[in-house]
């Protein structure tokens, strides 16, 4: 009986792993060169990457609405379908097939570009985010530095949204947004050094399989992990900081000029880019695809790995809905004072404090090298 | 004997010469700047393709991350209506093709006649590793004249943007 539950649970565990090595090994018995084998296998782990990416992501907008709801005592969507489980197929429906509004005297190329663009950019972070132990699509070498690097190609896009909008708002909007995104990129990057000086390597696999073999770096890094958070709600826009976008304040900021599905693509990465900082958190911080447990307390991994990964980046959300709930937005020069006054130098002491404990440790002979 | 790495040198560097020269014969100054972006990234991809992964990412991260948002930043600070017009076509067109013509072809020259150490092992194994030490060790007296060198360089900027 142990052992049909021992095999279920491998199997379940390892459902994706040996889906993929089936596919492989049919593609490579169709004769087909290794190299092309490989691309295929690249293709379909795109495919089914982001269909998870764009499902989690209606998924996300409900609890949005409902958990925000809850937070401000009333009930959120509760019309379309049970529970207003089908409001997020509503909305997609209906930015579906809502007119395409092209402003006049916009530079039609650059402003239809930007949303591309930034939705481009938001989904090729998760690229080297590991779902499971063998669930990556890229095991790079300079992960982390492949995630910043991508992550501040947004730039252009939101200043191309500015400029090709043909709009004073727009313009301002923009050019607010890429300061408060440059000026939060510097303490997210300090505070990812923390972590990347403790593991040795800017591989996610690496850095995951350290917070195996040790404890988890959110206990070792607690500092930078807050940093990280913070720094990483105001790099996606999120509430407290999402000055550049709100109604109330430059109406809608760089995508004012967008309507339809190119507003669409905004909202997708918007989100995106919130799951990415809730995904990058817990693989950097909370052990990834690791299983909560005491060793000898309590054990649940029978749980799958790739569905830990799930509830962690999960409960990370949870706390962006949380906040959003909860605090009131920053004025743009609270924001930058906050920036580079504030978070910059508690993560450069971050560093300095890590390297000192670390160096005094090893003096001591405290801990292994 | 065309192979899969020429045929990417082949494309890369189409899109890299397509991109500069948009940059510099455009007629919009903003798409200048857009086309620029576009080199950087065939630059980038250029890096991957020769296996220095970490030069590549720190590529996109230092010139399109941080000197486009410079340039643009520049660009639509100064904004003119006048968009259209702000490249104006050059009197001396004639000349300068003359000039880089010769240039072209004495650069042409000098790199054919070099003999380059050519590494023929395919690299693997981790660049970061390798350097981490040459940049902390080997050569730590000019990353650290380069960093001071950066510090002056804000400093001076936050001094002249000052208002008082």
């Amino acid at each position: 009986m142990g052992d049909l539950l021992g095999n279920i649970s491998n199997f379940i565990n390892n459902i994706f792993v040996n889906a993929g090595s089936a596919i492989q090994g049919f593609l490579l018995g169709l004769g087909l060169m290794p190299q092309a084998v490989v691309v295929i296998m690249a293709i379909i782990g795109i495919v089914i990457l982001v269909g998870f990416l764009l499902n989690n992501l209606l998924v996300l907008i409900y609890l949005e609405r409902k958990v925000v709801g809850f937070i401000q005592d009333r009930v959120g969507p509760n019309r379309v379908g049970p529970a207003g489980l089908l409001q997020s197929v509503a909305d997609a429906i209906k930015l579906l097939i809502k007119e395409d509004i092209v402003p006049d005297r916009a530079d039609k190329l650059v402003w239809a570009l930007a949303p591309v663009i930034i939705t481009a950019q938001a989904l090729m972070v998760y690229a080297v985010i590991p779902f499971g132990p063998r669930l990556i699509l890229s095991d790079l070498n300079v992960g982390l530095l492949y995630i910043i690097s991508v992550s501040s190609v947004v730039t252009v896009g939101i200043l191309m949204a500015g400029w090709g909008s043909n709009n004073k708002y727009s313009l301002l909007g923009g050019m607010r947004a890429v300061a408060q995104f440059i000026s939060y990129e510097i303490p997210l990057g300090l505070a990812l050094i923390g972590v990347i000086m403790l593991v040795g390597s800017l591989s996610t696999i690496d850095i995951v399989n350290f917070q195996a073999a040790n404890t988890w770096l959110f206990i070792l890094q607690p500092l930078a992990f807050i940093i990280y958070f913070i720094a990483g709600m105001a790099e996606v826009n999120r509430v407290p900081f999402d000055l550049v976008e709100a109604e109330s304040e430059i109406v809608a900021g760089y995508h004012t000029e967008y309507s339809g599905m190119r507003f669409a693509l905004f909202f997708l990465a918007e989100y995106l880019n919130q799951w990415t900082l809730a995904s990058l958190g817990t693989t950097v911080f909370l052990g990834g695809w690791l299983p909560i447990g005491i060793p000898g307390v309590f054990d649940l991994s029978f749980i799958p790995p790739y569905l830990w990964y799930y509830i962690k980046a999960q409960a990370l959300f949870f706390v962006l809905f949380w906040v959003r709930g909860t605090l009131p937005r920053f004025r743009i020069d609270q924001l930058m004072g906050f920036a580079w006054k504030g978070l910059i130098p508690l993560a450069l002491f971050n560093i300095f404090a890590t390297a000192a404990i670390w160096i005094v440790g090893n003096l001591l002979n405290f801990w292994r090298a | 004997m065309v192979t899969a790495e020429t045929l990417v040198f082949g494309v890369i560097a189409l899109i890299l010469l397509g991109a500069a020269l948009m940059v510099v014969t455009g007629k919009n100054i903003v798409h200048s700047a857009l086309y620029l972006v576009l080199s950087f990234g065939a630059v980038a991809a250029f890096y991957i393709v020769l296996q220095a992964d970490f030069l590549a990412f720190v590529q996109i991260l230092i010139y399109i991350g941080a000197v486009t948002v410079l340039l643009i930043f520049a660009v639509v600070l100064t904004y003119n209506a006048n968009t259209q017009l702000s490249n104006p076509g050059n009197a001396q067109r004639l000349l300068a093709a003359f000039i880089s013509l010769v240039l072209l072809v004495l650069i042409g020259v000098v790199l054919l006649n070099t003999v380059w150490p050519l590494n023929p092992a395919p690299f693997t194994g981790s660049t970061v590793a390798l350097m981490g030490p040459l940049l902390y060790q080997t050569y730590a007296l000019p990353f650290e004249i380069a960093s001071v060198l950066l510090l002056v360089a804000l400093i001076g900027a936050i001094i002249l943007a000052r208002e008082d």
